[in-house]
């Protein structure tokens, strides 16, 4: 690790990280009507009586990653993986501590923007101007990544709208728009999960290419085996620490020794 | 606090330098962190075809179930048009004393279902999409302005039946019904302002949404929607205030600068005075205001 800071380019510095999220209505507190209102009120002071519930999610992590990096990040689940993901997008907002990046970093995901009253290709425009391109790209590319998704493989599918969609066939055109645009950070989380063993190839393939072309890519999944196939760096997280941060082989294995007891 | 505080991980050691040096050094900027009010305006500026791609996609996708689809869009504003008119017009009788009422209704409803509509959904807009402003960056001010610009939208496919509604009364067609294009520009801009002070408040308290029907259905009472404001306060006495409160009121000078510009017997004097100072005024102090008041709080959207 420690030839690492010379002449490598740092893209994404987390510095000390504290990420907290308040969750309300837990009814942990005493009466919830006056004590809602006591939170309306007053804000902080009555946050406690009020039955607002602190979760540290992430804790004092920090790290750096430099360009032409992939990095898994690995843990059990509700250990922060996705959280710490989120606030390097800038997404979330940190507690405490500072996250620097290099550009604007993007989460693979359009899930959101898409309605699925319209049609596979209205949908593809709007996710496509969702994550920022022009109108003009997105014509550019719109047979690429239909062609991609494989969805009219099967018929006209894509001028249908969504909702008709089976959940296989969505959660590949989703990953299929959200693959479509080049990012200088890219954020993946769990992405490879989707559709079938065919389409799965496929996007671990183009996972590999939008990584040459990425500055540094961030993988959240719990497939270890496509850990090792794209990351050569691992962060492990658990119960929002990083209890390790090395070499893939080196993590991976203390993690399978962490998850057998 | 409800969870302890454990000591730093047992990472390796942070290179020699601070974490925070190193960023600088690079060049590298904090994530997440608020852009300067020119910068945003940019980027905002860049999202544009999202915007307008995203109000015209909420748009189609409202009617998408029903089996009339896209006549909806028309046949809502006409019941709507309809219910009032049967009690406004009819059961109560407040149509004494306006001349062509059931034009002048019409417009009301309409001007006021606009700014009404934008201002609920302007709420909503970030309470109610944080699935989108927590996956995806973009200037967070493109969901209220989307969601005017959805009701804008609207609002024109109620034009539309307007003006089948005002042939059918025998209202003629003159130059005046352009100044119901100024009069909507400047609306817009007022309504997507409120709407931005809105979907702040609403965003940080999400019990606000409760409240604002309340809150609406009185101001539409006090807008003169179904009532001439001018025909009343001519045969009451008022206090000076509330005249001029009931008639710097932004819903009533909207709606009362598009009956003037579309309902020949609505005249000038019906109008109160600086009407369109008032309509301009407005628009730039929501507009402006809401805008930076919403900027003010861009990097606290979507948390938790």
């Amino acid at each position: 690790m420690a030839e690492r800071n010379t002449e490598k380019v740092p893209t994404v510095i987390a510095d000390q990280v504290d990420i907290v999220y308040r969750v309300h209505g837990t009814g942990a507190g005493k009466g919830s009507a006056t004590a809602a209102l006591n939170r309306i009120l007053r804000p902080g002071r009555a946050e406690k009586a009020a039955g607002v519930r602190r979760v540290h999610a992430v804790k004092k992590v920090s790290f750096v990653a430099y360009k032409g990096e992939a990095i898994g990040l690995i843990g059990t689940n509700g250990s922060g993986k996705s959280t710490l993901l989120k606030a390097v997008a800038g997404l979330l907002p940190v507690e405490s501590g500072k996250i620097y990046t290099d550009g604007q970093p993007s989460l693979l995901g359009v899930n959101a923007a898409l309605m699925n009253d319209l049609t596979g290709e209205r949908n593809v425009y709007l996710g496509g101007l969702a994550m920022g391109m022009s109108r003009e790209q997105i014509k550019e590319r719109y047979q690429d990544i239909v062609d991609f998704s494989g969805i009219n493989e099967k018929g006209d599918f894509i001028t249908l709208p969504m909702r008709t969609y089976s959940s296989g066939m969505a959660a590949r055109l989703r990953f299929s728009i959200a693959a479509a645009k080049d990012h200088d950070v890219l954020l993946i989380d769990e992405a490879l999960a989707t559709g079938d063993r065919k389409f799965q190839t496929r996007s671990e393939a183009r996972i590999r290419e939008l990584r040459k072309q990425a500055g540094t890519v961030f993988l959240v999944s719990h497939n270890n085996k496509s850990i090792r196939d794209t990351c050569e760096r691992v962060l492990w997280l658990e119960r929002g620490e990083l209890r390790m941060d090395g070499p893939t082989e080196e993590v991976l294995k203390a993690y399978e020794e962490f998850t057998k007891s | 606090m409800s969870q302890v505080l454990h000591p730093p991980p047992p990472t390796p050691a942070p290179a020699e330098e601070p974490l925070a040096a190193l960023a600088a050094r690079h060049g590298l900027s904090v994530s997440g962190a608020r852009p300067s009010l020119p910068q945003y305006v940019r980027d905002l500026w860049a999202r544009r075809h999202f915007i307008t791609a995203f109000a015209t996609a909420k748009l189609t996708a409202q009617y998408s179930q029903a089996k009339l689809g896209q006549v909806w869009q028309v046949a809502t504003p006409l019941l709507n048009a309809a219910v009032y008119y049967f009690i406004f017009g009819v059961l109560l009788g407040t149509s004494r004393g306006v001349a062509d009422y059931i034009p002048f209704l019409v417009t009301g409803v309409f001007i006021w279902t606009f700014t009404q509509n934008s201002i609920m959904a302007g709420t909503r807009a970030i309470s109610g999409n944080l699935g989108l402003v927590r996956a995806l960056h973009f200037p967070r001010a493109a969901l209220p302005i989307s969601f005017a610009l959805q009701q804008l939208q609207q609002l024109l496919f109620s034009m539309a039946a307007l003006v089948i509604i005002l042939l059918c009364f025998g209202v003629t067609p003159g130059v005046a019904w352009l100044l119901a294009v100024p009069t909507l520009v400047l609306q817009f801009v007022f309504n997507a302002g409120v709407s931005m002070v809105m979907a702040r408040m609403g965003a940080k308290t999400p019990d606000i949404a409760q409240l604002m029907p309340f809150l609406l259905r009185t101001w539409m009472y006090v807008s003169g929607v179904m009532w001439s404001i001018d025909a009343t306060l001519k045969h009451s006495d008022v206090p000076n205030f509330v005249k001029t409160l009931l008639e710097a009121n932004p819903a009533a000078v909207y709606i009362d600068l598009m009956r003037f510009a579309l309902i020949d017997s609505f005249k000038a004097h019906q109008l109160p005075h600086h009407v369109w100072a008032y309509a301009l005024g407005w628009a730039l102090l929501a507009g402006v205001g809401g805008f930076v008041y919403f900027w003010k709080a861009e990097e606290r959207y979507g948390r938790g």
